[in-house]
């Protein structure tokens, strides 16, 4: 199946001299949900802001549902929906009204039901008749959600969705990711959560200094990358690592009731029974023991070191 | 043409000028009034007709003109510089909708406003005294044409200003003492004869003597004329509007 999105040899740079994009190439496939990763400063909403319309490329090409998106940008951006960063929005507005504003913005024809709908699902449409500045700090999110929403978008672009929201919001919008990947929306988010990539992402690019260092699918980064951790749980404390068992690097931990041994998931020996028998032989007993994967922010940390 | 955004802006602009009426409506046409009483009655009845006409009377044109070219810009300027302040225009950005929709939209709803108390400032001077309007495809002309211009400039002012101090600062400082020195409340002919000269580079006196014009047939510079300078105000104007979107100044990135 074609990608819904591709982005070929992207470049920005910016009047002062600022390259923010440096070739960049991406495919997105329709129905998924893509996560971009990437610090502060590295690129991710110019990225976006260049797909929407908001930033002039200084080269390269952008094609939507097979639209250029800019010879056809009609027919390109009537397929994308934006939820911004930032929470820009006019405080006289009213609730009702600006999310049918959005939706006669990109040429559809009124639908109260459709709007209702839409605001229902975002538990806004007691607020309707409200105006925006009368709204919370995560209603406003919900509101731009809705506007995004408003036109029946096939893209979903969600910058930076849960920066700085409560953990009941945070969950909120994971389940409203869910529920629009259901449906058949695509959705590209940005995050410097890992947490959150890790909760919804099919595939998760990462962006640093304005170039996409990696595009992997989730599972199969979490796998290929994974480091995974042996604990021990020590029946009696040791003051030091034993010599013989110098060779694993094991590191006490908790005072010197845990031993820990990382290992490679996707090496062709993790020296677990090696390690087992060494410890054996110096005599070191355990009550229990337990594995952990590294998280996907352990994976970014140290592309980013690499990068 | 995505008319439906047209539609959805200009209906979304109007309402602001709902939520705003004592601002957008009642106040320039109680400042107008209050122009009308003090130069029309109090003043005026010590100064003898201009050109036949009582000067009460005189006045009407030049204070409708005056209005209108202020609220104009004032609203065509506040309309896009608004949602440039809090972000809002991010979502007319990325619609797909094109810049000349963009501009019929603002400009055409600011536009729409201005006429509006204009026509409100009309129809309350014809209480205050007798008006006649001798060329009425004339005067909707240059009513139209005017608003339309000084919208267009106000909407580049709105794109240009980054502050609120530059958003005030053209209307205020250029286009109000131009009003008020194009001959709102006199004919050139009054002046000194080298400041009728001198008067002669201010666009503005063509517009008001044109407008004059359609309702006394009296006016300062040719009708003609009149109609060329108000034409390339216009043109001017719109190849700015041109450059800007082309360019993306002030817009984007």
């Amino acid at each position: 199946m074609a990608p819904i999105l591709t982005v070929r040899d992207l470049e920005k740079t910016y009047e002062g001299g600022f390259q923010a994009l440096k070739s960049v190439s991406l495919d997105i496939r329709e129905g998924e949900v893509f996560a971009l990763l990437g610090p502060n400063g590295a690129g991710k909403t110019t990225l976006i802001s260049t797909i929407c319309g908001l930033v002039r490329p200084t080269s390269g090409s952008i094609t939507v549902g097979g639209h250029d998106a800019i010879a056809d940008f009609r027919a390109a951006r009537s397929l994308i929906g934006l939820v911004p960063q930032e929470m820009p929005t006019a405080p006289f507005e009213i609730v009702g009204d600006t999310v049918a504003f959005s939706r006669g913005l990109f040429g559809m024809p009124p639908d109260r039901a459709f709007v209702e709908r839409i605001l229902k699902d975002l538990t806004l449409w007691d607020k309707r008749k409200n105006p925006i500045m009368a709204l919370s700090g995560g209603m406003k999110r919900r509101l731009l959600v809705a506007k995004a929403l408003a036109h029946e978008p096939k893209v979903l672009f969600l910058d930076e969705p849960t920066a700085g929201v409560d953990v009941e919001l945070r969950h909120d919008m994971w389940r409203i990711v869910t529920e629009l990947k259901e449906k058949g929306v695509t959705i590209i988010l940005t995050t410097h959560y890992i947490e959150e990539a890790e909760e919804m992402a099919d595939r998760v690019g990462v962006i640093n200094k304005g170039e996409i260092i990696l595009v992997e699918e989730k599972a199969e980064l979490m796998r290929k990358l994974g480091r995974k951790l042996l604990t021990l749980n020590l029946s009696e404390p040791l003051n030091a690592v034993p010599e013989s068992l110098a060779r694993h690097n094991l590191q006490l931990a908790d005072a010197g009731c845990k031993l820990i041994y990382t290992y490679d998931t996707h090496a062709e020996r993790t020296g677990i029974t090696a390690l087992l028998k060494d410890l054996a032989e110096a005599g070191v007993r355990f009550q229990d023991l337990q594995t952990d994967q590294s998280s996907l922010e352990d994976i970014f940390v140290d592309l980013l070191k690499k990068g | 043409m995505n008319l439906g955004a047209v539609q959805a802006i200009y209906i979304s602009e109007m309402a602001r000028t709902k939520r705003t009426l004592m601002q957008s409506v009642i106040s320039p046409v109680i400042s107008t009034v209050l122009y009308f009483v003090v130069f029309g009655a109090a003043i005026g009845s010590r100064i003898s007709e201009v050109d036949g006409v009582s000067y009460g009377a005189f006045i009407v044109p030049g204070l409708i003109m005056l209005s209108l070219m202020t609220q104009s810009l004032s609203n065509a300027s506040f309309g896009i510089y608004f949602p440039r302040f809090t972000g809002t225009i991010f979502e007319v950005l990325s619609a797909p909708v094109s810049y000349l929709e963009i501009t019929i939209a603002y400009v055409g709803a600011a536009a729409t406003k201005s006429i509006i108390v204009g026509l409100i400032i009309l129809i309350t001077a014809n209480f205050f005294v007798d008006i006649q309007i001798q060329h009425p495809i004339w005067m909707a002309t240059f009513f139209i044409l005017t608003a339309v211009t000084f919208a267009l400039l106000g909407f580049i002012i709105g794109i240009w200003a980054d502050n609120f101090e530059k958003l005030q600062f053209v209307p205020l400082l250029i286009v109000t003492p131009l009003a008020f020195l194009g001959g709102s409340f006199y004919s050139i002919n009054m002046l000194p004869e080298i400041w009728q000269k001198v008067t002669l580079v201010n666009p503005v006196v063509y517009l008001i003597s044109g407008f004059r014009w359609s309702f006394y047939g009296q006016a300062d510079v040719s009708l003609w004329l009149s109609l060329v300078a108000t034409m390339l105000f216009l043109f001017v104007s719109l190849a700015i509007v041109h450059w800007i979107f082309k360019t993306g100044y002030r817009l984007k990135a």
